[in-house]
């Protein structure tokens, strides 16, 4: 089912646009594209070109950041035990911000594989900043989850100083006040398929990783004593999925900046309608995260074309009443 | 149920918190299949005791042997294929159903791979059937009362397929009926597969009831050791506890049994 709907909401993003294309000419021009179809074209060339080079890179970026961002928020909602968290709890956002902001400072035009600075500084910064935290918290060889929640508000807030403070003295900020907003806001930045071929295999591997995880996140439900007495080595396994969470968001933000509640709202949703059991939750909730990001977007560039909204806008506009809708329907069965 | 059963013991150990409360150089057999109570005012120690035997703390000197093995000589995953632990209680963030919360007792044996066996769900099924919750496999663990919550904890311990059985407390939440009935199934693993218990109990009557044997500890130490009637005599529980009480048998058991004196009785 979300199989299906993953791939609808696919096509129909790349059939609307400036220029609308039938969907069923999009599956015959992708099929073409392997050797065993040959369809006739019923289209012009530049909608090929629409679709691969503008249109399903992006797409496939939404469905990458959707899936990355959700299976991340799985990770440490379960992990920390807390419905609260997302991805950006431990610190991940105001690094990402940060490195970005001081990645556009620099005042040079370097690129590698279709990244600029400003993706490299984002993910680096989102990593660092993870690092700090995680070390911060660690008092005699353990890491309590309320130090590492605590140690991340608090580096979050000092970064984001941090980061405002550069904002108002630097005139280069200031002159990219608009790159700076949407990176906070989150929108889709991915020109090129170069970029998408590193990030995807750093991603889908991720979330076959953390599928791995599934039974072991159940236990850490009890509580990590609990956790414990299951033979689980609980400090060992924290930092596992702690770094693979955090690989997961610094992917994602270095494609889209910060993209807000797809990570927080979507493994809510998936629960509440599949159940907590994290062999399903995680899966179930990477493919509705795709579906779901991609739909924002789509909405975002398209609703008052050509201006382009953040899609960190639609995520939350969208997310927030459909969150409170389900809450209020099956409140009974939730434990908050 | 399997009924292979496992012996522990301490030898010397020693432990201290950063607060400065301590366990001294206690030292404990507990043989293959025994059922054991430990007894004692509010930190004396039971729970520390107890998390030394599950191996979740190492203490400062001396050591824990499971079966003459030393315990921190097993991976935590070893030591959880044979030790299974019931806390007091568990909060679940998330509404998780009653057999998911059972098959957790997996773990230990369940690898990431591959995922829960066949003979996974059926050890599982055959747990949630010994405790007597078999209907209630797809309530949610969150919707039930604490006497019902406690008998899926049990049967998840129980999913361990443990040699050794440890539980903190057990029955501190419960009512008169439910303490009962978690009691006598407890007693019934010991018994009829052979599982070695070791429980932290509040209740000295109840103590009295259900276990061979008990231990006293005062201020991280042994102070008594034996069957209930050696350890809870009136001036054990004076000393320890520092509470007047007359002990007489059990109308019908002839277990010892305690009624503690109001102060105004105490003169006569």
């Amino acid at each position: 089912m979300l199989t299906l709907t993953l791939v609808g909401a696919m096509l129909l993003a790349c059939a609307v646009g400036a220029v609308s294309i039938p969907p069923l000419d999009i599956v015959k021009m992708t099929l073409n594209r392997l050797p065993l179809f040959d369809f006739q074209p019923t289209w012009q060339l530049t909608d090929e070109t629409i679709i691969f080079q503008i249109r399903l890179i992006r797409v496939v970026a939404g469905v990458l950041i959707g899936a990355a961002l959700a299976t991340a928020g799985v990770l440490f909602q379960g992990l920390l035990r807390n419905p609260m968290a997302d991805p950006y709890i431990i610190g991940t956002s105001a690094g990402a911000a940060l490195g970005a902001t001081l990645a556009m400072m620099v005042p040079l035009g370097l690129a590698f594989a279709g990244f600029g600075l400003v993706p490299v500084g984002a993910f680096c910064g989102a990593l660092l900043t993870v690092l700090l935290v995680y070390n911060l918290a660690r008092v005699g060889g353990k890491t309590p989850v309320v130090s590492m929640l605590l140690a991340g508000f608090v580096v979050s807030a000092m970064l984001a100083s941090v980061m405002s403070f550069l904002i108002i003295v630097s005139d280069i900020l200031q002159l990219k006040l608009h790159s700076v907003f949407s990176f906070i806001m989150g929108s889709i930045s991915v020109q090129e398929w170069s970029q998408i071929a590193v990030i995807a295999p750093l991603i889908l591997g991720g979330i076959v990783v953390a599928r791995f995880f599934a039974f072991h996140l159940n236990a850490f439900a009890l509580g990590e004593e609990g956790a414990a007495y299951l033979g689980i080595s609980v400090e060992r396994e924290k930092i596992l999925i702690l770094a693979l969470g955090s690989l997961l968001t610094a992917c994602a933000v270095s494609l889209s900046g910060l993209i807000g509640f797809v990570g927080l709202v979507v493994p809510h949703a998936v629960r509440l309608a599949l159940g907590p059991d994290h062999r399903l939750l995680l899966p179930a909730s990477a493919l509705a995260g795709a579906a779901f990001l991609v739909i924002a977007d789509t909405l975002a560039r398209t609703l008052l074309a050509p201006t382009e909204i953040p899609v960190g806008i639609f995520t939350a506009l969208i997310g927030a009443p459909f969150f409170i809708f389900l809450l209020r329907r099956s409140r009974r069965e939730y434990a908050f | 149920m399997h009924s292979r059963s496992s012996g522990l013991s301490m030898r010397k150990v020693s432990f201290a918190y950063f607060n400065g409360f301590a366990l001294q150089a206690i030292n404990l057999m507990i043989a293959p299949g025994e059922i054991v109570g430990l007894l004692g005012p509010n930190g004396c120690g039971k729970t520390t005791l107890l998390k030394l035997a599950s191996g979740v703390l190492s203490p400062a000197e001396g050591e824990v042997l499971l079966d003459e093995v030393k315990l921190k000589k097993l991976s935590r995953r070893q030591v959880a294929q044979r030790i299974a632990v019931v806390p007091q209680s568990y909060h679940l963030p998330f509404a998780f159903k009653v057999t998911e919360v059972v098959l957790l007792g997996r773990t230990p044996f369940v690898s990431g791979l591959s995922g829960e066996t066949k003979k996974d769900r059926d050890v599982t099924a055959d747990a949630l059937q010994l405790v007597g919750i078999d209907g209630l496999g797809k309530r949610h663990f969150n919707d039930l009362s604490g006497g019902e919550q406690q008998k899926v904890i049990l049967a998840m311990a129980l999913a361990q397929e443990p040699e050794v059985l440890l539980l903190d407390e057990p029955t501190a939440h419960l009512d008169i009926n439910h303490q009962v009935e978690i009691l006598e199934l407890v007693r019934s693993l010991n018994r009829n597969h052979g599982v070695t218990v070791i429980a932290a109990m509040h209740d000295l009557n109840l103590a009295s009831l259900f276990f061979d044997r008990l231990i006293l500890l005062k201020e991280g130490t042994i102070f008594a050791d034996g069957s209930p009637r050696e350890v809870l005599t009136e001036r054990n529980i004076k000393d320890v506890f520092l509470a007047s009480v007359r002990v007489s048998p059990h109308p019908v058991t002839s277990a010892p049994h305690i009624v503690v004196l109001p102060k105004e009785t105490q003169g006569s």
